[in-house]
Formats: C-alpha cells, structure tokens, sequence
C-alpha cells in the first residue's frame, strides 16, 4: 500500500477531517454517502483527496442507497465505508441489518445528532442504542465510542480491521462537537507502527471458472424455517461473545479506593476525566470509568471497577435520557451498586456539572 | 425580476416575519407568491401547509396556515396521508430538490403515478442548501459544489434529473405539472394558482418546480445570482406548463 | 498557562469563525492544547454566529464551556446572545459604537470593556480589518498566544491574499497591534468599563 504520510504528521484538524485521513490511511477504497450534518466534511474531504489518490466516492440518492451500497462494495472485495448522523443512521439500520445478517465487513461512521427524529444537528449521545442494536435482529455488531481526535484517528484504522477480521459491521461513534471541533492529533501510516491491515477479498466476482475451478457462490439472507434461522443466529451470538474479550476496550482511573465511580462515554467522558481530578483534589474519592467499546461492552471490567472497595454509587453521566444507562444495567445486572444519573439529552456535559452531581448524591 | 406588490399577504404569519432565509435567496420570492395565491383562491383556513427538510423547513411557520414540518424527503407521503384522510384539506408539499428528486423520488414517482390529488411545488436550486452546498440531482453539468469540488462529471453521475417532464410521462391527463421561475413572478403566481385550483376542483396531481436561487453556496453576488439562474439554469430547465387539464398550457 | 476559555460572536460574514481559526491555529503552533469548535447548525442561518476556544498546556476536557475568560461580542445583536457565557471573572468586550440597551449587557463580569474597534478600522485603517483588530485585542487581554506566532498565523492564513496585495500585510499587522494597545490600554485605566 502506498505510504499516505512521509512521516507521523502533526495536525490541528477537524474530526471529520481526521476520518477522511484515517480512512485514507486503512486503504479505504471507496466512500458512499448521503450529505447530513455534522458528518458532511468527511464526504467533502474524502471527494477532495480521492482523485489523488486514485479512490472512489458516490454520492447517492439516499441513506438506504449509501448503507446499501457499500454491502454491495464489500461484498466485492473493497474496502468500502459510509459516514452519517441521526435520521440517516436511522434508515441505514436497513443495510446495516443485511450487513449483521450476511456477516458483511461493512464500516460505517457515526456522527450523533440531537433526536427523536431530525431533532437538532448539532450534538448529542442519543445514537447509543440504535448503533449498538439497531433493528430487527440480535446487535451482533462492534461499536467503539472515541472522545478525542487522535482516537478517531486510531479506531477508523482499527474499525476498518475489525470489520474484516471478525465479519461483524463495524461503528465509529463520534458526535457533532468531535465531528467539527478543532484539535491536535498524529497522523500516520499504520503498518510504520506495526498495525498489520487485515486483507480484504471478494465474496462475489470470484476468480476461476465455475464448475472447474471453483463453485458458485450462493450468499443467502432469508431462511424458510424457524429453526435454519435459530441455528444461524446462535452461531452469530456464540462468536460474538467469543472474540468479545480480545475485542472489549475501556478506560479506568482512580477506582480502587473510589467510593463513587463516573461512568460515561464518548466526548463526556473528557469531563468526567476533569471532575474525577477535581473531585480527588477536594477529598472525595471519585473514580472513572470508560467504555471504548459500547459493543461489546467491558462488563468484566466495569464489575471489577464496582468491587475493588467496593464503590457505593455509579454516577451514569451522558447526554442522553438514559441509553448508556440502560445498556449498562443489563450488562452489570446483579451488582447491588446505587446507580444515580445525569442525563442531559442533547446537550454537553461540562465538568461542573458532573461535581455538582457528585456532590448532591454523596 | 417581476412585479412584487408591496402588501404583505393576509395568509403570512406575521410573528415569524423577517424570515431567516439568506438575502438574494429564492425561497421567499416562492413563498410570497404561494401566499398571494392563497389570499386570492381564499382558502388559508382549509390549507394543511407541509414542509421538508432543507431550507424549505425554515418556511414552517411562514403561513397563517395550519402547517407541519416533515423528513427530509418525506413532504410527499405525509401529505398524501392527510389528502386520502381528509380529502376537503388542501395539501400543499413545499420541498427542495434534494428532498424531492433524491431521498423523497420513490415518493414523488408513486403519488404521481397514482394521481394523488396533492399540490406539490418544489425549489431547484441546483444543490442541497441547508446542508452547506453538495451536489443535488440538479446541479448542472460541470457545476462545483462540495461533493463535486472539481465540477460535476456527468460521465460518473449523470445528468441533471429534469423533474416535470419526468412526472409528465407518469401522470394522467388530469394531473397539472408546470415549471416556474423566481425571475418570472406573474408567470409563477399564474401557474401556482393553476396548481392549486386542480387539486380544488379534484382533478388529480398537482406539481410546480420552481428555479430558485442560493447566493449562499453559489459564492454569488446579486448580478451573478440572476445571471446564474437566467442563463444557465433556465437555458437548461425549460420554463413553461409541461402538462395542464386548463386549456393549452403556457410553454 | 492554565485553561483560557475564549468565545467569539458576531454575525456571519464579519470573519468571527476566521478570526477563531487562526487563533486556534497560532496556539497550536506555539505547542499549546487547543480545541475550538464553531457553533453550528441551523441559528447559524440569521443568526448569530459563535466560536468557542480554549487554550491550555496540559489536556482540554469538554469542547464547550458554559462561562468564559473572554467574551467579544462583534455586533449588537451578539451582545445579548453571549451575555450568559459571562461569570464575575469574564472580561466582556463589546464595540463601543455599538447601541447596546443596559439590560442587555452581563449580569456579572469581571470587567465590561467598550472598545472602538469599528471606529478605528473605518477611520484609521480600513473597515476589513476590524476583525484583525478584535484578534488583536484577545490577545491583549489574554496573552494566549505571542504577537509573533499570531502574526505567523495570519501570514499562513492570507498568504494568497498577502501575495496578491502586499498592502495587506501591513495593514492587517497594524490592525493587530492596534487592538492589542487598546486592550492593554483598557485593562490598564479601565477606559470604557461599563459603558
Ligand atoms: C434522512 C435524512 N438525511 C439527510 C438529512 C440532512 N439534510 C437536511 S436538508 C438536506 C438537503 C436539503 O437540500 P434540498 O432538499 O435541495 O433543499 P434546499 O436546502 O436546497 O432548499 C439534507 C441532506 C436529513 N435531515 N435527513
Ligand atoms: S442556503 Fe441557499 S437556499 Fe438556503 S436560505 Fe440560504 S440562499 Fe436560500
Ligand atoms: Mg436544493
């Protein structure tokens, strides 16, 4: 693969930005996508380096078309990727199915805006549980949740591996202020730090003659009997819950002695980084936990954080009215931990926020 | 540019005047006629005024009209579903290029080919403007917009998507399809009306593109803005009535 | 340097989110942590537009900020819409030609500063400029970046321009030095407190 960068470059970019380089960086091969705010400047980046560097880019007439699409680029051996935010996540949940479906290493971008519905285009965490279990099906699918540039960076190239490697369709989360704010990250050519990119290969448009060299391929997507399907989807959920443990990524601070963990995601997770210092500096004996991967969940470690002292509350902090909350619950069922909240959907969550929590609970 | 009277039509929405469309933008020179129109057939109190998302959704609360804000693309089977459920409402879908021909076309080609008896009027302004300026099916061939930065190559995305003559091949007879421009203001007025009336006397689809313009992504100032839309937009999207059950129709 | 928390209002068109950028831009390359992130969306359309900036030497948390160290409101309009990122340790700037009604200036501030940047740039340099001149003036009151790396900033920024019209360079130097005096100047006597 050709080098993109001469050498780790230095750069003060955007987010959306910083995908459009990420993805270049993976050998991404081609981009479908439908403009919507804030992801709009991954297309417009991507357009503008593509011809340079002999890539592809279509701008289709839907999101139905752009999640589409690019199953259908994957499933000829390119690596293929889309970028959207709120009501577009919402119709790609269709091609993003047949993607979960058909085991399609299909990577997808998701800059979250404000819902129900087109909501406000700015910022929010409220894309948690459609991205991690979308529509009609089991949410075997792999979500990282990045809260700085130089994650955005590092988990596209590594979204884009994961995707193939495992065969389960693959997410970026970010939100509108990591889509269009402005900070320092290092860029660089992955395989100069020893990232090995996963090959891709075709599932269709295979080589050699059918009948001499090779059989047909026969992909199916809808199964006649009750119990083909059961058969195909514990098979999904036993391998997902397999690679989970190499898969699961999270965060933690200052939980061994903390009689209060914060736990949140994302951009809000800068905060809670912020409040736990403060806190600590006050006396009060906060921790930090972080889910990197919403899917699947670090719910080992998330335990393990809870019972070190053991904690007596989880303070759920997000910018929405309870997604984090929910899948966490599920995920630690069992644990007897006071679990408050601080929900502000839709809006940033500032560190004086999180400590005024705190301390109105302690 | 037409006559423009000066009185502000009775059926605006005073409370939400000055609107927020950027200066030199068409959408208002629409809206404007829509509204004298709507004064002058007398029926802002049976009017449902439905918008999509685009810029056109900035037009939400224009009307002294009982109004709704959709999807973006959505406009069309929303106002179907008040139409086929309260046929003695007049529809009235007000939509973008992007969110009629792009994302809502399935929705705009079906409700033609069943005749629905909605009035449909979209704004052309060659590119998505609330989204900041991509390509829409209407940019023109060699048009720059953010996701054609080097000129959009009709070799890779074809050509422009020419909406009434498309929907004139779909529709019966009774259907009414006409193109208008923002330059011709009493020829707009004149075939919004016509638009109207044929959904009020029951005789089947209703659909008026109207030639707008967007200073804003086009990187125009006035005198480019008009010449834009003259020359080239209206060179290449022929003005006139494509398809009309009220005489001979004005091409 | 601890964290310095800057916000920019204006209406579209007067180079609010411009000026923020080479600001963000002149921090980062003096090796500072910065983020700035633009309003956007749909008030943008009409309505006021706001650049948020922060500035440190260790790691930034959260990319928005509800009080500021500095507010610039660069129209009238701005001035009420930015008053609430205003807390008692906020210097909030305003133009002083501007028509402001009392009630629509900050509740608390640490110190309300008219500055006749309009005024200066019409009459003394060219009304263009008056964003320069604003540029300048954060960087007189906050010192988040040194005049050197501002000026490298905006050489980088309008090198196309500077190219075309050597004139320009000048002018745009002046304009920033002028708004970092009149800032220092204002901090100084306190000229223009609470106008
Ligand atoms: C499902 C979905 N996809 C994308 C968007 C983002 N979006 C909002 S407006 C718009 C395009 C508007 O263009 P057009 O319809 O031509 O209207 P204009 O703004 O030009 O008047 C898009 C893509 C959305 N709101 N919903
Ligand atoms: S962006 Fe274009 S279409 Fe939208 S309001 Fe401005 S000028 Fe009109
Ligand atoms: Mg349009």
């Amino acid at each position: 693969m050709p080098k993109i960068f001469e050498a780790n470059k230095k750069a003060f970019i955007t987010g959306n930005e910083a995908v459009a380089w990420a993805a270049l960086a993976a050998g991404a091969e081609i981009m479908f996508g439908y403009p919507i705010t804030p992801q709009n400047e991954v297309m417009h980046y991507w357009t503008r380096l593509a011809p340079e560097y002999g890539k592809g880019f279509l701008q289709t007439e839907d999101e139905l078309s752009a999640g589409f699409t690019v199953c259908g680029a994957v499933q000829s051996g390119k690596k293929a990727f889309t970028a959207t935010a709120g009501p577009g996540n919402v119709l790609m949940q269709e091609p993003f199915g047949m993607a979960e479906a058909m085991r399609l290493p299909l990577f997808a971008v998701i800059q979250q805006r404000g819902g129900p519905s087109s909501g406000t285009v700015v910022y929010s965490q409220q894309e948690v549980t459609l991205t991690t279990f979308g529509g009609n099906g089991e949410g075997h699918r792999i979500v990282y949740s990045t809260a700085t540039h130089q994650e955005i960076f590092d988990y596209t190239i590594k979204g884009f591996n994961a995707a193939w490697k495992y065969r389960f369709p693959t997410f970026l989360l970010g939100d509108g202020y990591q889509a269009k704010m402005r900070e320092p990250l290092e860029m660089y050519n992955p395989e100069e730090r020893g990232i090995e990119m996963v090959k891709t290969y075709p599932l269709v448009g295979l080589e050699g003659k059918i009948g001499e060299d090779r059989e047909p391929q026969h992909l199916c997507n809808i199964y006649s009997l009750e119990e083909e399907l059961y058969e195909v989807v514990m098979k999904f959920a036993a391998e997902h819950e397999a690679i989970s443990p190499e898969l699961v990524e999270y965060e933690e601070k200052e939980c061994e002695d903390a009689e209060i963990i914060i736990l949140s995601h994302g951009v809000v997770s800068r905060a809670a980084d912020d409040a736990v210092k403060i806190l600590r500096a006050q006396g009060i004996k906060a921790g930090y936990f972080r889910p990197i991967t919403l899917r699947p969940f670090p719910q080992k470690q998330l335990r393990e954080a809870i019972n070190r002292r053991p904690a007596r509350k989880l303070l759920i902090a997000e910018s929405a009215y309870g997604q984090l909350d929910r899948l966490t619950k599920q995920e630690i069922y069992g644990e007897t931990v006071a679990i408050e909240n601080l929900f502000m959907p839709g809006v940033g969550i500032i560190d004086y926020d999180i400590i005024n929590k705190v301390k109105s609970i302690l | 540019m037409g006559m423009i009277a000066p009185a502000i039509p009775k059926s605006w929405y005073l409370p939400s005047k000055p609107h927020k469309f950027c200066p030199g933008c068409g959408h208002g020179i629409v809206l404007k006629a829509l509204g004298e129109t709507i004064d002058e057939l007398g029926i802002q109190d049976q009017v449902v005024f439905g918008c999509d998302i685009g810029c056109s959704l900035l037009s939400w609360n224009f009307f002294a009209c009982d109004s709704t804000q959709t999807h973006h693309g959505r406009t069309t089977p929303v106002m179907v579903g008040i139409k086929r459920s309260r046929p003695e409402l007049i529809t009235i879908g007000y939509m973008g290029d992007g969110g009629g021909y792009s994302i809502g076309s399935q929705h705009l080609l079906n409700s033609a080919v069943r005749n629905e008896k909605v009035t449909l009027i979209l704004v052309n302004n060659t590119n998505y403007g609330m989204t900041g300026g991509q390509m829409a099916p209407t940019t023109l061939p060699g048009q720059k917009t953010e996701t054609s930065p080097f000129g959009r190559d009709v070799d890779l995305t074809g050509y422009p998507t020419r909406g009434p003559e498309f929907i004139a091949e779909l529709t019966p007879d009774s259907a009414y399809v006409a193109r208008a421009t923002v330059s011709k203001y009493k020829q707009l007025r004149r075939f919004l009306r016509n638009a109207l009336r044929n959904q009020m006397e029951g005789n089947g689809f209703s659909f008026v593109e109207v030639l707008s313009t967007c200073p804003t992504n086009w990187r125009t100032n006035a005198q480019q803005t008009w010449h834009f839309l003259e020359e080239e937009m209206e060179q290449y999207f022929p003005i006139g009535e494509i398809k009309t059950p009220f005489g001979k129709g004005d091409k | 340097m601890s964290l310095i928390k800057i916000a920019l209002a204006g209406e579209g068109g007067q180079g609010v989110q411009s000026v923020a950028e080479i600001l963000a831009e002149a921090a980062y390359n003096e090796n500072k942590q910065t983020i700035y992130i633009p309003n956007f969306g749909l008030e943008q359309r009409g309505g006021v537009s706001i650049a948020f900036i922060q500035v440190s030497d260790k790691r930034i948390g959260a990319p928005k900020f509800s009080k500021a160290d500095v507010v610039v409101a660069l129209s009238e309009r701005a001035i009420g819409r930015t008053a609430g990122y205003s807390d008692m340790n906020t210097l909030f700037v305003y133009d002083s030609g501007f028509m402001v009604k009392p009630e629509e200036l900050p509740r608390e501030a640490k110190k309300i500063i008219g500055i006749p940047a309009v005024d200066t740039a019409n009459r003394q340099l060219h009304p263009k400029v008056f964003n320069i001149i604003i540029m300048g003036t954060v960087i007189g009151l906050t010192n988040v970046v040194s005049f050197e790396a501002a000026k490298e900033a905006l050489e980088s920024k309008l090198a196309y321009k500077f190219e075309k019209n050597p004139d320009l360079r000048e002018l745009n130097f002046k304009a920033l030095a002028i708004g970092k005096e009149m800032a220092e100047q204002s901090l100084k006597e306190g000229v223009g407190s609470n106008a």
